[in-house]
């Protein structure tokens, strides 16, 4: 046996060695979100970030040095069907979940993982919300393993109708969102706001659909048109903004638009093709023309592997705040990553501070209002190749975004 | 208001006559073999995606001839060496054939195009707005999709009650022993009926894909309205099928502009129900809000009154 050959063996035998090992040794992440149906564009766009962000750790050696793994659930925009994932991925040794898509859905998860834990003690599960905002669960249905990386629904309304404010154009408003938990939220909100701040603005038509279920809005629009509106404020997400900003475009209605997701995939299309120049308004925690270096190599990194922009800052945020929280604690515990997570300060991803408030486990980090058209020379990013993207038009400082919470956490014995 | 009102029923009419092109098929291949085929909507989304294949690779045109052609073949086939099989051993197999078609077909499309929605796209072509009612635009496609399911309601009309063919699968539907006996082929009559019942839903699949969304779920959306269709109108009746599709998608798409609720009905008797108890709640919903489930309160209610449908002659 020459040289060559006994390296080989030697090789072989190194991998069937270290192979099961590096398996085990793997921080596993399940990402439950809706990959099918109605929600699958938002799902599909989360998991990918996620991936891309895996894969970028794992580059650079991993956390503790070991990789991370992300485990994807499709849990069809259903609490029952979440459930169920949620109980398939603590079956295959997974205590990291996270999820975004539903509030619904969320508040069933929450619910779970608390329980979970209750009866499994030291088999704990760590639950992270990167984007269901239904101010309840940061709230009354606060729990010490949740954690909520993206602002909740009334501080979003409540930047959004601060900007409202001074513009003397809107005088109609039409409420659309969707009909569940967060929706409610949106437009009660938004009426107690707006009754506040503008009582001479009138609401015009107050509308609720069901999730995820309509596949052509021109009804919804028919009837907007007829109600003479200027304005409209809706909290609708995935195929459902897509879909109505479609269904608008397609009848030619020419209104502002006040929203929480119209950069979801196929939204910026559907403005694109009415032409409302900077009449879309979205508030959000980032975007990928603010000129800061370190936000923009991400962005254009993403964009290089999959041909996406980066929907979720906040999942940059999540990721690298969980990445810190381990590596603290030396562990994978969730226990021990909850106790590092829950007051920790970070720069966020397009820069500035950002905390998690230990009180009821909310994050805090500044938002932007961006509007969608045409971009000056210095804007480098459209979106769905339209030519059109996001520019920022106003931005609010964390500190301006912290509310109240009514949440009394109930804390581990430990 | 007018411009409302001509708006919504533009867009109902053009629904119901969507819904009659698969309800024509499903309502036919119930009269002559008693079976409610449950992978109607399946074929109705195999359309679509072959359509969206097709349309990659030749264009919208093509595709919209070729797709529903390969469904016909397809459902023809699956008449021939499935349904025939199993019909001898009675309807309650059948049923669960069609039944088990369904998941099997949506489980094929999802592991060939996966389950999120495909970019079918309106052909450039037919991209803009054909008309301007008042100020609101009514776009091309969309009137596309309206004229050509009215075409193939013409065309099946005529065929139906006015050709020899027409005449046999008529007599089929009700006294197929005395047509066999007569000599003609019954089981290909079946055969053909089937593929053409298919076919349609398939060319509804292809004008639908790119306006509404090609995905793996979308049998699953429109399934349960197809039976609401035919149940409405009448189990085998086509004329019944054709008016109560008109009657559904005016009534979707009416309920949905009315923001009446049991509160306005009833605010000349000055009676409201504490908010936020259940009463409170239900009389504060509008039609709009329950615009969804209108077309299935009209099945419970036409089961319980008139359980023939509105224009059938035969129980349900």
């Amino acid at each position: 046996m020459g040289a060559k050959q006994l390296w080989g063996l030697a090789a072989v035998a190194a991998l069937c060695i270290s192979a099961p090992v590096k398996a085990q040794e793997t921080i596993k992440i399940a990402f439950i979100d809706p990959l099918s149906g109605g929600g699958a564009s938002t799902g599909e766009a989360g998991l990918k970030t996620y991936q891309f962000l895996a894969d970028q750790l794992n580059a650079k050696g991993g956390v503790l040095s070991r990789r991370i793994e992300i485990v994807s659930y499709d849990n069809k925009l259903n609490p029952q069907e979440s459930l169920i994932q949620v109980q398939k991925a603590i079956d295959a040794g997974i205590r990291i979940i996270t999820q975004g898509n539903g509030s619904g859905v969320a508040a069933a998860i929450t619910d779970f993982v608390a329980k979970y834990n209750d009866r499994n003690p030291g088999k704990e599960v760590l639950y992270l919300n990167y984007a269901a905002v239904d101010p309840v669960l940061t709230n009354e249905k606060c729990n010490f393993w949740h954690f909520r990386f993206d602002a909740n629904s009334d501080i979003k309304m409540e930047a959004l109708t601060n900007y409202m404010k001074p513009r003397s154009n809107i005088k109609k408003v039409y409420l659309i969102n969707q009909d569940y938990s967060f929706g409610h939220a949106v437009r009660s909100e938004a009426r107690k706001m707006l009754s506040a701040k503008r009582p001479d603005i009138q609401i015009v038509g107050d509308e609720v659909h069901p999730l995820q279920k309509i596949t052509d809005f021109a009804p919804y629009v028919a009837k907007i048109k007829a109600s003479g509106a200027d304005s409209i404020i809706t909290g609708n997400w995935g195929q459902d903004i897509a879909l109505l900003l479609k269904a608008a475009a397609d009848a030619g209605l020419q209104v502002d638009w006040y929203t929480y997701y119209a950069g979801s995939v196929g939204g910026p299309t559907g403005v694109k093709q009415t032409g409302l120049n900077h009449r879309v308004f979205e508030i959000s925690e980032g975007s990928a023309n603010i000129p800061y270096a370190p936000a923009q190599e991400i962005e254009k990194a993403l964009r290089a592997k999959y041909d996406i922009g980066l929907l979720y800052p906040r999942v940059v945020n999540e990721m690298r705040m969980l990445v810190t929280a381990i590596e603290q604690a030396k562990s994978t515990d969730p226990g021990k990553i909850a106790l590092k997570l829950e007051d920790m300060k970070v720069t966020v991803f397009n820069g500035g501070e950002g905390f998690m408030r230990a009180a009821d486990h909310q994050f805090f980090q500044p938002m932007y209002i961006k509007s969608f058209g045409e971009l000056a020379a210095n804007e480098p990013f459209d979106e769905e190749k339209t030519g059109w993207g996001w520019r920022v038009i106003a931005k609010v400082d964390t500190a301006d975004t912290v509310l109240p919470t009514v949440c009394k956490m109930k804390r581990p014995s430990t | 208001m007018l411009e409302l009102v001509i708006i919504s029923i533009l867009n109902g009419v053009q629904f119901g006559m969507l819904l009659f092109l698969m309800a024509s098929g499903l309502t036919l291949i119930f009269s002559m073999m008693g079976v409610l085929n449950f992978a109607h909507a399946s074929f109705y989304m195999l359309g679509a995606f072959f359509g969206f294949q097709i349309a990659r690779w030749l264009g919208f045109w093509p595709a919209l001839l070729i797709a529903p052609a390969l469904v016909g073949i397809i459902g023809a086939l699956v008449e021939r060496y499935g349904l025939r099989n199993v019909h001898r051993q009675g309807h309650v197999p059948e049923l669960l054939f069609t039944f088990g078609l369904a998941y099997v077909i949506e489980e094929v499309v999802q592991m060939i195009w996966g389950k999120a929605p495909v970019d079918f796209r309106v052909p450039a072509l037919l991209d803009f707005p054909a008309f301007t009612i008042f100020t609101t635009n009514y776009p091309a496609y969309k009137l596309l999709m309206l004229l050509t399911s009215a075409g193939i309601f013409l065309v099946l009309f005529i065929v139906l009650t006015r050709t020899r063919i027409g005449l046999v699968i008529q007599a089929a539907l009700s006294h197929p022993h005395m047509v066999a006996h007569l000599g003609h082929n019954v089981p290909l009559v079946f055969m053909s009926v089937f593929g053409v019942g298919s076919a349609l839903a398939a060319i509804a699949g292809v004008i639908a894909g790119p306006a509404l969304v090609t995905q793996s779920n979308m049998a699953g959306l429109l399934g349960p309205i197809l039976f609401v269709v035919v149940v409405v109108g009448g189990l085998g009746s086509l004329a019944g099928a054709f008016a109560a599709s008109l009657l559904i998608g005016l009534v979707q798409t009416f309920a949905v502009s009315v923001n009446t609720s049991l509160a306005d009905v009833f605010a000349f008797a000055h009676v409201t129900p504490s908010p936020g108890s259940i009463l409170g709640d239900l009389w504060t919903v509008t039609l709009a809000q329950i615009a969804p489930i209108l077309p299935y309160l009209l099945l419970v209610m036409v089961l319980i009154l008139k359980p023939t449908g509105l224009w059938g002659t035969r129980e349900t």
